[in-house]
C-alpha cells in the first residue's frame, strides 16, 4: 500500500514537472524569439527537466523493482508496451501536424516546442522504463562486483544530473569524459546476459520479437526528438536541449546497446536452447525421483516416474521396465511399446545368448546396440539397459530403445544410470518405510491382543469349602495363549481347566477365546472329561488352522465323593502332592492335544481318570513356560525343581505356594524379563 | 537357530535337524519337509539326534503333515530323539500319532514295514 501511494505521488510529480517544463520552456522560447527578456530564469527548465527525470526514475524503480512476480518476458513486454505507447502518441502528433498541413500554426514556434516537449517526455519515460527493466535483467544472478559496478553507474548518472542542472562553465572535456565513462560502464554492464539462458524456446522467440520492436521504437523516438530539437534550434538556442544532456545521452546509448545485445545474444542462443532446456529438465526429473519417496503412494508410481523421466531425458523412442517381484513373477511397465514387442526383444537377447544386456547377473550397464540389428521385424536399433538394485539385490531392468542405430551417448548412459540408482534408493526407502509402518501396526495389534487375552482370564475363581485355589498368569511381550478357568456345575461339582494354545500373537488370543467359549458351554453340565475333550476337539477342528493345536487338562472335582475326574489332552502333566505319603508325582497318562487328530478317531486318543483326594493334598496345574524357563546357562527349570519346590512348601496356602514358585522362577531365570508365558493354578484340599 | 541337512539313503529322504526349533525356525522345518514331499519321496526319515529343543510351533509342523501323509501314503519316521525332546513329543501325545524310532536302524525297519 505504501509503495503504491508513493508511486502515485511520484507519477503526479512527474506530470506536474512535465507541465512546468512545458510552460517555462515555451515562455523562454517565445521571449527569445521575440527578443524580450523572459519572465523566468533561463536555467529553470533544465532543473525542472531533471526533477522530471528523478521522479520518473523513482517511479519506475518502485514499479519494476518491487514487483516480484515479473518474469523476463513480462519485463520485456512492459518495455515494449511503453515503447509502443510512446511511438503511437508521437505518430499521432505527426498525423495531426500532417492533417493541419503547412499552416502558420504548425510553423509557429510554440506549437513546435509543444510537440518537442511531448516527445521528449515520452522518450524519457520510455528510457527510464527500459533502464529499470534492464537493471533487473542485468542483476539476475548478480555478483558482489556486478552490484558495485551497477551502483556506481546509477549513482553516477544521478549525480550527472547536477552537472546538467547548474550550468557550470561548460568545460568541454568534462562533458566528453563523463559521457565516455558512462558509455564504457554501460557497455561492460551490457555483458551480463545470464537471464537469456533461462528462457525456453518459445520465450526466446517472444523476446526476440519484443526486443526487435523495442529497438525500432527507440530508434524512431530518438530520431523524432533529434529532428525536432534541430528544427527548434534553428529558430532559437534558448530551449531545453537534450542533446548535450549527459544523463539522457548516456541512457540512450546504454538502453539501445543493451537492447541490441540482448537481441543478438538471444538470436545466437536459439540453436542451443534445447540443450539447456534438457539439462534443466534432467535436474527437475532427478528431483522428481528423489521426492517420489515422500509423496508417492506406491512402488508402482516410482517405477512409472523412473520410466517417464528416463525416456524424456534421453529422448528414447520406447522403453520398458521389467520388475521381478519374485523368482517367477514379473511385471512390465512399458512406454510406447507393446508387451509382445518387449518380450520379443528379451527373448531374442536370451536365445542369442547375449550376456550383459538384460540378464540378472549383469553388474554393468551396457549400450549394446549391435545385438538388435539381427532382430528382424523390430523397429528398434539401439538399446540401453540398466539393472535396478534394492539392497544389493537386482529387482528389475530398465531398457531404453531408439530407432536409430548407435544413438545413445555416454552422457545419456550416465544420466539414466543415476536415475535408476536413485529409483533403487527411493524404492528401498519406500520399503523400509512400509516395513516400519507394518511393524507399528503389528505392535498395535499385539497390544489389542494382549488386552483381549487378559480379559479372557477370570478375575474371580470358584470358591469352595473343600479347597483353596490360587492362579497366576504372566505373559511375555508377545501375546501368549495360556488359559485357565473354573466353573461351578452344581452344589458338589466344580470344573477346572488349564490350556495352552500353540503359537503366539493375535491368533493365539483368538483361539483362546474359542477355548473359553467351548469350556463355558460344555462344562455347564456334568460331562465326562474325556467326552469334554472329544467334543472340544470336534468343535476346534473347524477353526484351528494347519499346524495349530491346543493342549488342555480338564478336571471335575466332586466335593461330595471327594473324587477328581480328569482328562489330559497333551497338556503338561499335573503335579499332585499327596499329603499322606508326603510325596508328589506327575500324572502322566495318555492324551493327545486338541486339534492334532482331526477326525472321529480322536476318542481313542483320550481317556478319563479318577482318583480320590484327601485333606492336605495339593494339585499344581501349570503351563510349559514354568518347566521350560531357562537360567543363564540355558538349563531348564524342569520337573524335578518344580516337584521339590512343592514338596517343601506343602504347609503353605495355595497363594503362598504360588508366590514362592514365582519368586523361585525369577530367581532361577536371573532376570525379570520373561520370554514365555507362565501360568500356574494351585488347588489345595482341606 | 536350526540347521537342516538332507541326504538320501536307500530311497528314503533323511532330514537331519541340528539345533533348536522355535516359532521362527519351524518355518524352515516346514519348508524342508514340503520340499521332500514335492520331490516325490514316499519315505521320510527325520534325524532328531542333534535336535536340542523343539517348541510347540515345531511340533505343529509335524502334526500338520500327519493327515496329508496318511492320504498320500507317505511314511515319516522320527528317530534319535534325546529324552527331553521325546518328552515334549509324548506330553502332547504326538508319540501316539507319529512313528518314532530309537535309532536309524530301527527307524529304517519301521519305515519299511508294510
Amino acid at each position: 500500500m505504501r509503495s503504491k501511494a508513493i508511486s502515485r505521488i511520484l507519477f503526479s510529480v512527474g506530470v506536474i514537472t512535465w507541465l512546468a517544463l512545458l510552460f517555462t520552456d515555451i515562455s523562454i522560447l517565445l521571449s527569445s524569439v521575440n527578443n524580450i527578456k523572459p519572465d523566468v530564469p533561463i536555467w529553470l527548465p533544465g532543473i525542472i527537466l531533471n526533477l522530471f527525470i528523478v521522479s520518473l526514475f523513482y517511479y519506475y524503480k518502485i514499479k519494476i523493482e518491487r514487483d516480484e512476480v515479473l518474469n523476463f518476458v513480462d519485463l520485456l513486454w512492459r518495455v515494449f508496451a511503453t515503447g509502443l505507447i510512446a511511438t503511437v502518441v508521437s505518430l499521432g502528433l505527426r498525423l495531426v501536424e500532417y492533417l493541419l498541413g503547412d499552416t502558420t500554426l504548425t510553423r509557429h514556434i510554440v506549437f513546435r516546442d509543444l510537440v518537442y516537449i511531448i516527445n521528449l517526455g515520452l522518450m524519457i519515460g520510455f528510457l527510464m522504463m527500459a533502464f529499470a527493466a534492464w537493471k533487473r535483467l542485468i542483476l539476475y544472478q548478480k555478483s558482489k562486483w556486478l552490484l558495485r559496478l551497477w551502483a556506481f553507474f546509477e549513482i553516477g548518472l544521478l549525480i550527472s544530473l547536477l552537472y546538467n542542472s547548474f550550468k557550470f562553465p561548460v568545460v568541454e572535456w568534462l562533458y566528453g569524459t563523463l559521457l565516455g565513462i558512462f558509455v564504457v560502464v554501460g557497455l561492460v554492464l551490457s555483458g551480463n546476459m545470464k537471464w537469456v539462458a533461462f528462457l525456453n524456446f518459445r520465450q526466446k522467440w517472444t523476446s526476440l520479437l519484443l526486443l526487435l520492436l523495442t529497438v525500432f521504437y527507440l530508434l524512431y523516438i530518438i530520431y523524432t526528438n533529434s529532428s525536432l530539437s534541430e528544427s527548434i534550434g534553428n529558430s532559437s538556442p534558448y530551449f531545453t536541449e537534450y542533446r548535450y544532456h549527459v544523463f539522457i545521452l548516456s541512457l540512450i546509448v546504454f538502453v539501445t546497446i543493451y537492447s541490441i545485445f540482448s537481441f543478438l545474444v538471444i538470436l545466437f542462443n536459439l540453436p542451443t536452447t534445447s540443450v539447456f532446456e534438457q539439462k534443466l529438465e534432467e535436474v527437475v526429473n532427478f528431483q522428481r525421483i528423489s521426492q517420489s519417496i515422500q509423496t508417492e503412494q506406491s512402488e508402482e508410481s516410482v517405477y512409472n516416474i523412473l520410466l517417464e523421466t528416463s525416456v524424456s531425458s534421453v529422448f528414447a523412442d520406447a522403453a520398458w521396465l521389467e520388475i521381478h517381484s519374485n523368482a517367477h513373477e514379473h511385471k512390465l511397465f512399458t512406454y510406447k511399446i507393446t508387451d509382445k514387442e518387449s518380450y520379443d526383444i528379451i527373448n531374442h537377447l536370451k536365445t542369442h545368448n547375449v550376456k550383459g544386456v538384460l540378464d540378472q547377473g549383469s553388474e554393468k550397464t551396457k549400450n549394446l546396440s549391435k545385438h538388435l540389428a539381427s532382430l528382424k521385424g523390430s523397429r528398434f536399433r539401439s538399446i540401453l539397459a540398466f539393472p535396478i538394485y534394492v539392497k544389493g539385490q537386482n529387482i528389475g531392468t530398465l531398457a531404453l530403445l531408439k530407432e536409430l542405430p548407435e544413438s545413445f551417448n555416454k552422457e545419456m548412459t550416465k544420466i539414466v544410470s543415476t536415475f535408476s540408482n536413485q529409483a533403487g534408493i527411493s524404492i528401498e526407502n519406500f520399503r523400509l518405510m512400509e516395513e516400519a509402518l507394518q511393524n507399528e501396526r503389528y505392535k498395535e495389534e499385539l497390544k489389542i491382543a494382549k488386552m483381549v487375552q487378559k480379559s479372557l482370564l477370570p478375575t474371580i475363581l470358584e470358591q469352595d469349602q473343600d479347597f483353596d485355589i490360587a492362579a497366576f498368569s504372566e505373559s511375555a511381550d508377545e501375546v501368549g495363549g495360556d488359559y485357565y478357568d473354573t466353573l461351578r456345575v452344581d452344589k458338589h461339582l466344580i470344573s477346572i481347566i488349564i490350556a495352552d494354545v500353540s503359537g503366539k500373537g493375535t491368533t493365539a488370543a483368538f483361539h483362546m477365546s474359542q477355548m473359553k467359549g467351548i469350556f463355558h458351554s460344555l462344562a455347564q453340565h456334568d460331562i465326562e472329561p474325556s467326552n469334554f475333550m472329544v467334543q472340544a476337539n470336534q468343535a476346534l477342528v473347524y477353526c484351528l488352522e494347519r499346524g495349530s493345536f491346543i493342549s488342555a487338562t480338564y478336571f471335575i472335582i466332586n466335593t461330595q465323593t471327594k473324587t477328581i475326574r480328569y482328562a489330559r489332552a497333551g497338556h503338561c502333566p499335573v503335579l499332585y502332592y499327596c499329603a499322606g505319603s508326603s510325596s508328589s508325582e506327575y500324572l502322566k497318562d495318555k492324551g493327545v492335544a486338541l486339534g492334532m487328530v482331526r477326525n472321529k478317531t480322536y476318542s481313542s486318543f483320550i481317556q478319563s481318570n479318577t482318583f480320590q483326594y484327601k485333606p492336605g493334598d495339593i494339585m499344581v496345574l501349570y503351563t510349559d513356560g514354568v518347566t521350560e524357563a531357562k537360567d543363564g546357562k540355558g538349563e531348564e527349570f524342569g520337573y524335578e525343581r518344580l516337584s521339590n519346590l512343592v514338596n517343601e512348601a506343602n504347609g503353605m496356602a495355595p497363594s503362598e505356594i504360588q508366590n514362592h514358585l514365582i519368586n523361585k522362577l525369577y530367581e532361577f531365570s536371573g532376570t525379570s524379563n520373561i520370554d514365555d508365558d507362565y501360568t500356574t493354578m494351585i488347588v489345595k484340599f482341606k | 537357530m536350526i540347521h537342516i541337512k538332507r541326504l538320501q539313503e536307500d530311497g528314503a529322504d533323511i532330514i537331519a535337524l541340528i539345533g533348536e526349533i522355535d516359532a521362527s525356525s519351524s518355518i524352515e522345518l516346514d519348508l524342508s519337509i514340503a520340499k521332500s514331499v514335492g520331490e516325490g519321496f514316499k519315505k521320510i526319515l527325520v534325524d532328531c539326534s542333534a535336535l536340542e529343543y523343539i517348541s510347540s510351533a515345531g511340533l505343529g509342523v509335524f502334526m500338520s503333515y500327519i493327515e496329508e501323509f496318511k492320504d498320500r501314503n507317505i511314511k515319516m519316521v522320527l528317530f534319535g530323539m534325546s529324552d527331553k525332546v521325546a518328552n515334549t513329543f509324548s506330553i502332547l501325545g504326538l508319540n501316539e500319532l507319529l512313528q518314532i524310532g530309537r535309532d536309524k536302524v530301527q527307524a529304517k525297519q519301521l519305515i519299511n514295514e508294510v
